[in-house]
């Protein structure tokens, strides 16, 4: 009998474990499957894409490749150049000022410290198209659309970047590291560049992931703010090849132009993903 | 404070420092962000906008642009009410699978009877959507659904549909593509997000259970879901935030129309056209203020969950 139960209870396990597994496959495909397709249509020719669908790769990826770096309408290599730019700068900037900001809250007693803290807190929730409107009429007003730096200045106050930071600080910088440095003399520009910076690289180079893929992906303020071809991001031209009338287009290049605007992110992600989804969680739920 | 009683001077020269490093981030914010939200708020009172090349405004008109939103308009709809309510729709119909499919999930990968193998394999992957440029990802679902694409292409070559399908031009498969790629964009981010959140629980209490003789859905009931409600509500609040905020997806999607007959136009959407070559600062700035309040509603929840939850 109990032999039996034991038995059932097995096969329970192994039927239960199955599911779960065709569950997860089924996701996993979901997932991939879109991207398999956009891979396979990209090294297939306009002549084979019309005639139908397949799921074998083709021979003209390298054709599609030139033909896509060589567009007359959309410069991708121009775009890239201007999503690199703005999403480096950026990444280094935000980085670097939230740091500062939360060693600043966080090692020094001043009267409105906690204040500060609070006031940064609030902030985070505000979506930014509230003060695009703002924003927009200012770049008009002072001419200053098509302007790349106006995309990558606003990044030094970033309240969630502060928040992650500040957090990172209280659970693993000691202050009496900072005291001895003190004595030892060293000014207090010097010990958070050489001191608490190396501390904190961890949590620089997740924030700098986490930053680099937000910008590289932004679509909203870019969108409304950069018209000129020669100051396009990528995002920004991918919208203007929906807008294009695409039966016309070489639907080899277009997949092409979509594989080139997603490539960096790809990569980056297949480097990282192990550090990347550790900074998902370790971000959020803490208060 | 031991310090300050020893050293006052010393202490005091340091406060100095902690304005010192968090002065960038005021200005940047005052100049770039607390500017122009002012701005926008200001804006939502005047009429502001232009008509070809004659600019109209900005004249002071009240409370007449939010009227404007909440008035019945030669369309036929309520602005403020069709748009929103389009945007809770799109939200509601990707986020509910997204919550279901990543509460299992977050079960599955933490079950220890089950002892799910290549765990950071299935979570890379699901994740991966997420960090996908979204106009890239719309566009591509624009072109394999089109009437030329490939997915057309397939049906008609296997004889499921007679000819190409227009899943561009009707309500329902716009509506379910938008769901599609919300829920493909954000179920690993939740699951991942869940699982953390049941990892966070007293493992002796599942144990205890267990030797109690309680059942798996009895465990779920009484043990995980009131343990883990707070970061529940925590990432389906977020979840909402960003939901009010959807933008790319639709925008690309539809190319910036929300076919059909402004279905799947969202508040954003809407805002978006009032940037354009209107410039109309007056209405955007209404519809900003109202996203504004929507977000703040919910960002108190936000913070009253993460306060029980640190007690």
């Amino acid at each position: 009998m109990q032999r039996d139960k034991n038995k059932s209870a097995e096969i329970k396990l192994l039927i239960s474990r199955i599911v779960v597994y065709l569950i997860l496959g089924f996701l996993t495909f979901l997932c991939l499957f879109f991207f398999y397709l956009m891979f396979i249509n990209s090294t297939r020719s306009n002549g084979q894409l019309q005639s139908g669908f397949t799921l074998i790769p083709s021979n003209h990826f390298f054709d599609n490749f030139y033909n896509a770096w060589h567009d007359g309408d959309i410069n991708i290599p121009v775009g890239m150049r201007n999503s690199f730019i703005v999403a480096i700068a950026s990444a280094l900037l935000t980085t670097y000022f939230s740091a500062l900001t939360a060693y600043g809250t966080y090692v020094y007693d001043f009267k409105f410290k906690r204040i500060v803290h609070l006031f940064i807190l609030a902030i985070m929730m505000i979506p930014s198209q509230v003060s695009a409107v703002g924003f927009i009429q200012l770049a008009f007003k002072y001419n200053l659309t098509n302007k790349l730096w106006l995309l990558i200045v606003p990044s030094i106050a970033a309240p969630s970047v502060y928040f992650y930071m500040r957090q990172y600080l209280e659970a693993t910088l000691p202050l009496d590291m900072v005291e001895a440095a003190r004595i030892d003399g060293s000014n207090e520009f010097r010990i958070f560049n050489e001191i608490v910076l190396p501390i904190m690289k961890p949590a620089i180079a997740v924030q700098m992931i986490f930053s680099f893929v937000g910008s590289w992906n932004n679509y909203f303020m870019p969108s409304l703010l950069l018209n000129k071809p020669n100051v396009k991001t990528v995002p920004v031209m991918i919208a203007t090849l929906r807008s294009a009338d695409y039966t016309k287009f070489d639907m080899g290049k277009v997949y092409m132009l979509m594989l080139m605007a997603i490539l960096p992110v790809m990569v980056i992600y297949i480097i990282l993903s192990k550090s990347i989804i550790k900074g998902v969680t370790s971000g959020s739920v803490k208060g | 404070m031991e310090k300050k009683k020893t050293n006052p001077n010393r202490s005091i020269s340091y406060a100095k420092w902690g304005y010192i490093f968090i002065t960038p981030f005021f200005i940047i914010y005052a100049i770039f962000t607390f500017y122009p939200q002012l701005l926008t708020i200001y804006n939502s009172f005047f009429e502001n906008y232009r008509d070809g090349l004659t600019v109209i405004g900005p004249n002071w008109v009240g409370l007449d642009n939010y009227k404007a939103l909440f008035t019945l308009n030669n369309s036929g709809y309520i602005p403020i009410f069709k748009f929103l309510g389009n945007t809770i729709w799109l939200w509601v119909i990707g986020a509910v699978p997204q919550f279901v499919i990543a509460m299992m999930l977050a079960l599955f990968f933490t079950s220890t009877r089950l002892n799910i193998r290549g765990q950071q394999f299935f979570k890379t992957v699901i994740y991966m959507p997420n960090i996908i440029m979204a106009s890239a990802f719309s566009m591509l679902f624009f072109t394999l659904f089109s009437m030329v694409g490939p997915v057309n292409q397939l049906l008609v070559a296997s004889g499921v549909a007679a000819e190409p399908i227009n899943f561009l031009g009707l309500q329902v498969s716009v509506q379910s593509l938008i769901a599609l790629m919300n829920f493909l964009m954000w179920f690993g981010n939740t699951t991942i997000l869940l699982m953390a959140g049941i990892q966070g629980i007293d493992e002796s209490l599942f144990e205890s259970a267990r030797l109690d003789g309680s059942t798996s859905t009895q465990v779920f009931f009484n043990i995980t879901m009131p343990l883990l409600m707070p970061i529940f509500i925590y990432v389906f609040i977020t979840s909402m935030i960003g939901g009010v905020q959807m933008f790319d997806v639709p925008q690309i999607l539809t190319n910036r129309s929300g076919t059909p007959n402004n279905t799947s136009t969202t508040l954003v959407m809407y805002l978006n056209t009032f940037l354009g070559i209107s410039k109309n600062y007056g209405m955007a700035g209404a519809v900003s203020v109202l996203l504004f309040i929507i977000t703040a509603i919910l960002s108190t929840f936000v913070f009253k969950t993460i306060n029980t939850n640190s007690k």
